[in-house]
This record gives C-alpha cells, sequence and structure tokens, in this order.
C-alpha cells in the first residue's frame, strides 16, 4: 500500500500542477471572446471597442474587467475550454450515448483502437522478422536498418493520405489501410528494440552455447529470445502508443467519418473546440490504458520468468 | 588410473592479427594431460592460459601446430560434447531456476525427461546444492552460483571439465571452501580437470601438474609434476612439501618475467 501511494503520488501532482494551469490559462486565451460577447448581451466592457481591446493582452483585459472573468470558463466555442467543459463533453458523449451512436465516444474510440491493435500486431511481427533478418543476416544487418530508419523520416503526415489513397484505389477499404499506417509507426521501436534485446548475450553466454554445439535455432529460443523479452516490452509500450497515433493521423488528413482523428478534424472545422479536445482526452486515456496493460503483462511475465521489471 | 593421454598439444602457435599489429598468444606450446589429471594453467595476464584452454575446447583455432583431445581435433572433441566449460562468472540464466539451467544442456543434448530429472539430482548432490533445483539464481549467493554453474558443466557426463578462474571473483573463504569440495569432486568423478588461476596456493593445492605460463609471447615457462598426496585437506599448505612447491611455481613465474 505504501509503495502504491508513493507510485501514485508523483503523477497525482503533476496532474494537478497541469489542470492548475490550464484553469489560470483560460481566462487571458479567451479574455477577448469573452468580452466581445459580453458586450453584445449588454454588458459594461472596458475599453469598449473590440479594436482598442486588441492592444491589450487577455490578462490586462481581465484586470481591467475582472466581472467577465467568471464568463471566460462557460463560452460555447472557447480558444481554450476549461477542464469541467471538457470533462462535461466527455462524460455525455461516453456515458451519455448509446455505443452505436455517431455521438458516442465509445463508438469513435472502437473505431479508431480497432485498427490501432491490429496495426500494432502487424508491426510487432514485422518489426520482430526485421530482427531476427537482421541479427542472424549480415546482409540485412547491412541493408534494412539504414530503410527502416529512413522510413522513420517522412513525415507520416505527408505518407498517410498516399497510403489511404493508393490501397483505395486497389479496392482496400476500412480497417486496413489505416493499420498499415500504425504498423508503420509502431514497427521501428521492435526492430531496434529486439535487434538489441537479440544481441544482449555477452560473448560468454554465446560461448557456452558452442561447448555445447548448440545450433542457431536451439541459441534463439534458449538463449537470445528470452534474453531480449525486457528489451521486447520496452518497445511495445513505445509501440502501441506510436501504433495509436499512427490511426489517427491516418483519419485526420483522409475524411474519415468516424474515430477519434475525425472527431479532432469536425471539432476544430466547425469550431467546436471542446469536442476537439474531448476526442483528444479520449485518445490520450486511451493510450495511457494500453501502455498500462502491456506493462502489467510485462510485469506477470518478468516475474514468471524470475526476473524484475526494469 | 590408465596412462592414456587425453590432451596433447604439440608445437602450438597462435597469433592473434589485432590492429597494432600480430600478438603471439601462444608459442611453441607443448602439453601432454593424462587421463584424470588435475592439471593447473597459472601465470599472468596475456600469458595465454586461457587461450590454451580456448584451444582445447575449440572456442579458438591454432594458427599452427597439432592439438588433440580424447584423440580428435578439438572441433571434433567440441561436436563430440566432450568437455564441460566452466566459466569465470557463473552466466546462470536469470529466467531459468537452478535446475532449470541444468536441465540447458541436457535440453540441447536430446536428453529425456526422466533421464534429465535423475541426473539434475545427481550433479545438485555433488556440488552440494540439494533442494535448491527450484530457486533463481538471484536467490543464491555468488559461490552457489558457481557451484550451480558447475553442476551445469557436469550434468551432461563429459569426461573433461575445463575451468577458466571459475573461483576468481570470489572471496577467499569461499573460494577455499570451493577448492576442497573441487577436489572431493574430482576424486568422485574420477575427471580430467584442466583449471585456469591466478593464485599460487590455489594451484598448489588443487592440481596434479601445474603448468607456470609467461606473456608475451604466451608461453609454457616450466612444468611441475606436483608430489603432494591425492587426499589433501587444507592445512596441508602449511606443510614444508607445500611450500616448497610453491616456491618451485614462484620461481617459474619470475624467470617467466625476467625474461621479458
Amino acid at each position: 500500500m505504501g509503495v502504491r501511494v508513493k507510485s501514485v503520488l508523483p503523477v497525482l501532482t503533476v496532474i494537478l500542477a497541469v489542470v492548475l494551469i490550464w484553469i489560470i490559462a483560460v481566462v487571458p486565451m479567451n479574455m477577448h471572446l469573452t468580452a466581445d460577447q459580453a458586450q453584445r448581451d449588454g454588458l459594461i466592457v472596458a475599453p469598449d471597442t473590440p479594436k482598442a481591446r486588441q492592444d491589450f493582452s487577455g490578462t490586462r483585459l481581465a484586470f481591467k474587467n475582472p466581472h467577465l472573468i467568471s464568463l471566460t470558463y462557460v463560452g460555447k466555442r472557447p480558444n481554450l475550454p476549461s477542464p469541467h467543459q471538457v470533462a462535461v463533453e466527455m462524460y455525455k458523449t461516453v456515458f451519455g450515448k448509446k455505443i452505436t451512436s455517431k455521438r458516442s465516444l465509445v463508438y469513435h474510440g472502437w473505431v479508431t483502437l480497432a485498427p490501432t491493435l491490429l496495426g500494432f500486431v502487424m508491426g510487432t511481427l514485422l518489426g520482430i522478422m526485421l530482427a531476427v533478418g537482421i541479427v542472424y543476416s549480415r546482409v540485412m544487418d547491412k541493408s534494412v536498418m539504414p530503410w527502416a530508419i529512413v522510413s522513420q523520416t517522412i513525415p507520416i503526415l505527408a505518407l498517410a493520405p498516399m497510403i489511404i489513397v493508393v490501397l483505395g484505389a486497389a479496392g482496400i477499404h476500412g480497417v486496413l489501410p489505416k493499420s498499415i499506417i500504425a504498423a508503420y509507426l509502431s514497427f521501428f521501436p521492435v526492430v531496434v528494440g529486439m535487434v538489441k534485446g537479440l544481441r544482449s548475450p555477452d560473448a560468454m553466454q554465446l560461448d557456452l552455447l558452442r561447448t555445447y554445439n548448440t545450433n542457431n535455432s536451439q541459441g534463439f529460443w534458449k538463449l537470445r529470445l528470452p534474453s531480449s523479452t525486457p528489451y521486447l516490452f520496452a518497445s511495445l509500450k513505445i509501440g502501441i502508443s506510436a501504433s495509436l497515433i499512427g490511426t489517427i493521423v491516418a483519419e485526420l488528413p483522409t475524411g474519415a467519418k468516424a474515430g477519434f482523428g475525425a472527431r479532432m478534424l469536425v471539432g476544430d472545422q466547425y469550431g467546436q473546440p471542446i469536442l476537439s479536445w474531448a476526442a483528444l482526452f479520449a485518445a490520450a486515456i486511451t493510450a495511457a490504458t494500453l501502455v498500462g496493460i502491456i506493462a502489467l503483462i510485462e510485469r506477470g511475465t518478468l516475474r514468471q520468468m524470475g526476473m524484475k521489471s526494469a | 588410473m590408465t596412462e592414456t593421454s587425453t590432451i596433447k598439444a604439440e608445437g602450438l602457435h597462435l597469433t592473434f592479427e589485432t590492429n597494432d599489429g600480430p600478438v603471439h598468444a601462444l608459442k611453441d606450446v607443448n602439453l601432454e594431460v593424462k587421463q584424470g589429471d588435475f592439471v593447473s594453467f597459472i601465470g599472468p595476464s596475456g600469458c595465454g592460459k586461457t587461450t590454451f584452454l580456448r584451444c582445447i575446447a575449440g572456442l579458438e583455432t591454432p594458427t599452427s601446430g597439432d592439438i588433440s583431445v580424447n584423440g580428435m581435433s578439438p572441433d571434433e572433441a567440441r561436436r563430440a560434447r566432450a568437455y564441460g566449460y566452466v566459466f569465470q562468472a557463473a552466466g546462470l540464466y536469470p529466467w531459468r531456476t537452478i535446475g532449470g539451467n541444468i536441465r540447458l544442456p541436457l535440453e540441447i543434448m536430446g536428453f529425456s525427461k526422466s533421464e534429465m530429472g535423475d541426473r539434475i539430482k545427481r550433479v545438485l548432490e555433488l556440488v552440494d546444492l540439494e533442494g535448491f533445483d527450484k530457486k533463481f539464481p538471484w536467490q543464491l549467493s555468488g559461490g552457489m552460483q558457481q557451484r550451480a554453474s558447475i553442476a551445469r558443466a557436469l550434468a551432461f557426463d563429459a569426461d573433461i571439465l575445463l575451468m577458466d578462474e571459475p573461483f576468481g571473483a570470489l572471496d577467499e573463504i569461499v573460494r577455499d571452501h570451493l577448492n576442497e569440495q573441487l577436489l572431493h569432486l574430482w576424486a568422485r568423478t574420477q575427471k580430467t580437470i584442466c583449471f585456469v588461476t591466478h593464485s599460487i596456493p590455489e594451484a598448489v593445492y588443487l592440481s596434479t601438474k601445474i603448468v607456470v605460463m609467461s606473456p608475451r609471447p604466451g608461453r609454457i615457462s616450466d612444468v611441475i609434476e606436483s608430489t603432494l598426496p591425492k587426499e589433501r585437506p587444507l592445512d596441508i599448505r602449511d606443510s614444508a612439501e607445500f611450500i616448497a612447491i610453491a616456491q618451485r611455481v614462484r620461481d617459474g613465474l619470475r624467470t617467466g618475467h625476467a625474461d621479458v
């Protein structure tokens, strides 16, 4: 129990600090909008023209009009929604709608989650296969690794629409194109981690196996693969969040109708930032949950293997 | 004990090509090890004692000269699993229990399940680790881990045991204890043991034959047949005979250094 409190407390402190900064930032961020609206609603605002107000910073305007501060938290289309607005929107769209509804965040969440998981599995398998090839074949070591690195320097935002369009032309729609983009982002940490993991046994360990006249596949299953397990889990944690980001990015520039990415885009395009923010937080919570699940599996596996997790 | 030679090296040379030019790791090494011998290799760093052990194991290939192990080339002997090798570090797999670690060579060599169980039990008893087969390596002390690694090397019944400074990283009290145990083990199993060490008392206490080596180039400067009896309590190290042999080893090491 003491350990749990100790590990939760720092996290809570950081969250609290972020929320506090957020709450404070809402006032200056929304002050001009709020002042304009207040004036239209017949309230007294100083200075009394929008043009004159432009010369003031949000903070100074707040000091001049303290009676408007509370209004900055309730605007319908704020520059920066307040935390409670986002929380209310999330509650409404997560619990307040049927999960089959197009307005339910759970529905959009699943639309994003399915390709994320599929892409993660694809990326992980591809990453492991490439890593095995790189470790066992000199030719692959020299040829594949540079390309793997280059692949990650191409902006995925530019690549995603191309992949969707090309696959669409080939008649492939739905989950798979998004999964491919997710896999494209998630295979890389797995390759890097697994190459390092499979190479982690030292010269002595390898010599020991030679004294047993061990063949390559025995060496792989008995030494290299188990040695790489901690590295694999570190990579999987990065890979799954990369996979989620890949899926969302795949939804953004391609006019997707559903998913967290589509939800963010709709919020932006129709001037409903609260909607975008709710989707953003839902995506962040989803990512944290996925990473948390992998961390739990990691802990269980390493404990089973008699190793302590890093 | 039969007087057949288990390991025989004639005119062995080994040169490593490095960026700073060739390094003569072994120069004209001639040695015969009889079956059942306990041979220690002693000398300063760089004298080639570990390299020679690795040549016997087929982990290094000599540049020239002949070496045979059980009448085969070292590589054939390695493939025939003729020896068990104990490294300086225990090198147990952290994800396997002690029993699982000992099972590793048995799995690789394809022993049957029941046979594995019997052998694990037997070798654990040989190194005094009965009841530890379910423990993980981190639950054992350094000395116990090294004993487990010896058990692992014994598990598949190779009649040669190659040991590369197996107790080098342990403190002296543990080391004395393990040396005593190793002698018992050697007496019980009748194995041929090649043992690399830095320690003069350890070499004299354990060996029937002490090979003194000197560096640059790595070569044998003296071979001492020990006159100590096979039965050796720890306090034999205070006897005049022991001290005389130790003195001869020391002299051998000094001469080796003098002509560098």
